[in-house]
C-alpha cells in the first residue's frame, strides 16, 4: 500500500547519484506545488482564495489522520471529533462582542483537542480492525450529540463568532486574520509546518516505532516495546492536530455546529487519504486537493454529485490501490528506479 | 528450594482446548549454557518458547526469571527484562531494510519516545549494536536491502540477527538454522557457540548434528512432555529417546 514510505529508508553512507537525483524530484515537485499555491491569492479571485484555504485547512486535517492510518495501522472513523473540538473550543471560547486573541484561544483549543484524543484513545486503542473503526465512531457519534443536543454547544445552529481572532504581540497586529489574503498565507504557513512536523516526528524513534506497529505489531511487543502507549501517543498527537485544523475552520468560516463533527467529515477525511495514498504525507495534501476538486466538478455537473463522487473514488482505489502518490511516485521514479534495481 | 537458573519453570502446562501441549514442564536454562530442546513435529517446541516469552499464558504453572516469577509478564515486559526470541516462522518487517529492521530492534533497548524533534539515525549506540548484530548474523553485505527481497535463508539469519540486536541475557531460538545453507549454518553454530559463555540460551532445532556440537544439555520432549534430559551423551545413548523419537526418525529419513 505505501510503498512510496518504505522505500524512502534512510540510506547510511554516501548517498548514490540514483539517490541524488531522486531526492531532487521528490524536493522539487512538491516546491513547484507551494510556489503555484503562493501565488493563488495574487492571480485568484477571492472568492477561489478562500476555497483554496478552506482546502488547505482539510489537508492538515487529512495529515493528522495520515499519521494513524498511514503510519500507524489504525483506520479510524471518528476523526472528525478532535476537528470539531477545536473548532468548538473557538468559538465557546469567543466573547461575543470583541475579537478573542489567538495567543489564548489556540493553545486552549490545542490542548482541549489534546485531551479529548487522550482519553479516548484509552478506550479505544483496546480494539483493533474492525471494531476500532466501530468504536471511533461511536465515539464520534458520542461528541456530536453532546453538541447537537445540549445548551452548551446551543444545539444544530452551533455558535456564530462575530470577530476574527486577533495575533497581536503587544499591541501591534502581526497577521490580520479577517484579511482573506493575510489568512490564506497564514494557513499556508501552518500547512508547511504541519507537515514538516509530522515529517520530523515520523524520523524519530517514536515514527520509526509507530512505523514498525503498522507493519508488524506482534514483533513490536516482541521486541519489547509498550505498543499500546505508542498507539496512545500517535492518537494524541493526531487528534490535537486535527483540533488545530478544526480551530482554523472555525476561525475561517465564523462559526462551529455539530455537522462539522459528523460521520460524514470523518468519512471525507477517510476518502481524501485514500484518494491521494496513505503513509505519504504528500498523499494526504494532493487528496484534499483533488477531494475538494472532484466536490466542485460534479456539483456544477449534475445534482447527482454525490453519486459521481462515489464511482471515481471506486475506481480509483481499484486501479490505483496506492492513491494518487503512488501514481506519482511510479512517474517520477521510474527512470531511477531501473538503476538503483541493478545492484 | 534455590535454584540458580536464569530461568526455569514450575509445572509449565498449557492445554489448547482438549489437547494439552506442554504438560507439567520443568527446564532449567543457565547463563553460559547451551540447552536445547528435541522432538518430533507436534512435541510442543514453540509452545514451550511461546510461554516462555509471554506470547502465550500458560494454564498453570510458573515461570521464573532471575527468581522472579514472571507468569503473568506481558511479551514486551518479558523482552525488556532481557528475555530475547526468535520464531520458527519468520517474522520480520518485510517492507523496511535489514537495517532498519535491527535498529528497530536495538532501539527497543533506548527508545526514547518522547524525544520526537530528534533523528532516529543519530542514536549512535542504537546504529552500532544493529551494525554489530548483522555483522555477527552474516548479512553485511545485505544491510540496505529490503527485508522482503532476501532469500528464504537470508531471512532465517536475520530473523537471528534482530534477537542479537536487542542484547538480550536469555535467547530462546525457535529452529533458527532451519531454512539455511549450509555455510550460513555453520557460521550460525560458530555464533552460537561464541556468545554461550555469557549468555542463556535454549535452542529448539531439528538439526541434530548441529544441536549434539553445541549443546550443554539436551532435553526431548514428544507429547507435551519432557521425555529426557541430560548430557548430549546420555540422550544419544538412551533407549527411551531411541525408540520414541531418534529411531522414528532414522526410519524416515532412511
Ligand atoms: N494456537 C494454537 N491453538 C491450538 N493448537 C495449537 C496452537 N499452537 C499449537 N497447537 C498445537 O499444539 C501442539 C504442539 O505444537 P507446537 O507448535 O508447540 O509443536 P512443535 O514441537 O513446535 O512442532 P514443530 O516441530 O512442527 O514446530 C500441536 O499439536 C499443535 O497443533
Ligand atoms: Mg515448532
Amino acid at each position: 500500500m505505501n510503498r512510496a514510505s518504505d522505500v524512502g529508508e534512510p540510506v547510511l553512507g554516501a548517498a548514490a547519484p540514483a539517490e541524488t537525483r531522486l531526492l531532487r524530484r521528490e524536493v522539487v515537485l512538491p516546491l513547484f506545488a507551494l510556489v503555484l499555491l503562493a501565488f493563488v491569492p495574487i492571480v485568484g479571485s477571492a472568492f477561489y482564495t478562500e476555497v483554496v484555504t478552506r482546502v488547505m485547512i482539510l489537508a492538515i486535517f487529512a495529515l493528522s489522520l495520515d499519521l494513524l492510518v498511514g503510519y500507524t495501522g489504525l483506520v479510524s472513523f471518528g476523526h472528525a471529533a478532535f476537528f470539531g473540538i477545536g473548532a468548538y473550543a473557538y468559538a465557546l471560547l469567543s466573547p461575543k462582542n470583541e475579537a478573542a486573541s489567538l495567543w489564548l484561544t489556540l493553545p486552549a483549543a490545542i490542548g482541549a483537542a489534546a485531551i479529548a484524543a487522550a482519553l479516548v484513545g484509552v478506550f479505544v486503542l483496546r480494539t483493533r480492525g474492525i471494531y476500532f473503526i466501530m468504536v471511533t465512531l461511536a465515539f464520534a457519534q458520542m461528541f456530536y450529540f453532546v453538541f447537537h443536543d445540549t445548551d452548551f454547544g446551543r444545539g444544530s445552529d452551533g455558535i456564530t463568532v462575530n470577530f476574527k481572532p486577533d495575533l497581536k504581540l503587544g499591541d501591534i497586529t502581526l497577521i490580520d486574520l479577517g484579511n482573506s489574503n493575510q489568512f490564506f498565507y497564514f494557513v499556508l504557513a501552518m500547512l508547511v509546518a504541519a507537515f514538516l512536523f509530522l515529517r520530523t516526528v515520523l524520523a524519530s524513534p517514536l515514527g520509526r516505532a509507530l512505523h514498525g506497529i503498522k507493519v508488524n505489531e506482534h514483533r513490536m511487543l516482541s521486541l519489547g516495546y509498550h505498543v499500546f502507549g505508542y498507539k496512545l501517543a500517535s492518537f494524541t498527537i493526531a487528534g490535537t492536530l486535527a483540533g488545530f485544523a478544526g480551530y482554523l475552520s472555525a476561525v475561517q468560516s465564523g462559526f462551529a455546529n455539530p455537522e462539522i463533527l459528523s460521520w460524514h467529515q470523518s468519512g471525507n477525511v477517510l476518502l481524501m487519504i485514500i484518494l491521494g495514498g496513505t503513509g505519504t504525507l504528500y498523499g494526504a495534501i494532493g487528496g484534499a486537493f483533488v477531494f475538494a476538486l472532484l466536490e466542485q466538478v460534479f456539483e456544477a455537473l449534475t445534482v447527482h454529485w454525490q453519486l459521481l463522487l462515489g464511482l471515481t473514488i471506486i475506481l480509483l482505489v481499484l486501479f490505483l490501490p496506492g492513491g494518487l502518490s503512488e501514481f506519482v511516485a511510479r512517474v517520477i521514479r521510474k527512470p531511477v528506479r531501473e538503476h538503483a534495481d541493478d545492484e | 528450594m534455590t535454584n540458580d537458573a536464569v530461568l526455569h519453570t514450575e509445572g509449565l502446562t498449557r492445554r489448547f482446548g482438549g489437547l494439552v501441549a506442554n504438560n507439567n514442564i520443568a527446564i532449567q536454562i543457565h547463563r553460559g549454557q547451551l540447552h536445547a530442546v528435541l522432538g518430533p513435529n507436534g512435541a510442543g517446541k514453540s509452545t514451550m518458547i511461546n510461554l516462555l516469552s509471554g506470547d502465550l499464558r500458560p494454564s498453570t504453572g510458573h515461570i521464573f526469571f532471575d527468581g522472579q516469577d514472571i507468569s503473568g509478564f506481558s511479551a514486551d515486559r518479558r523482552s525488556r527484562m532481557g528475555i530475547g526470541r526468535s520464531y520458527q516462522k519468520t517474522n520480520i518487517f518485510p517492507t523496511f531494510t535489514v537495517f532498519e529492521n535491527c535498529r528497530l530492534a536495538a532501539q527497543s533497548r533506548e527508545p526514547h519516545p518522547a524525544r520526537i524533534f530528534s533523528n532516529a539515525l543519530s542514536y549512535r549506540t542504537v546504529c552500532e549494536a544493529a551494525e554489530r548484530a548483522i555483522e555477527l548474523a552474516g548479512l553485511a553485505h545485505r544491510a540496505q536491502r529490503h527485508a522482503n527481497t532476501l532469500s528464504h535463508g537470508e531471512q532465517r539469519q536475520l530473523e537471528v540477527a534482530m534477537v542479537l540486536a536487542t542484547s538480550p541475557n536469555v535467547l530462546l531460538l525457535d529452529e533458527p538454522l532451519a531454512g539455511m545453507g549450509a555455510e550460513e549454518s555453520a557460521r550460525m553454530v560458530e555464533l552460537l557457540q561464541r556468545i554461550t559463555p555469557d549468555h542463556g540460551i535454549l535452542l529448539v532445532e531439528h538439526d541434530m548434528d548441529a544441536v549434539f556440537a553445541v549443546a550443554k544439555v539436551v532435553t526431548v520432549m514428544v507429547n507435551g512432555e519432557v521425555l529426557e534430559s541430560g548430557s548430549p551423551e546420555q540422550i544419544r545413548g538412551s533407549a527411551q529417546v531411541q525408540v520414541a523419537y531418534l529411531g522414528a526418525e532414522d526410519e524416515h529419513h532412511g
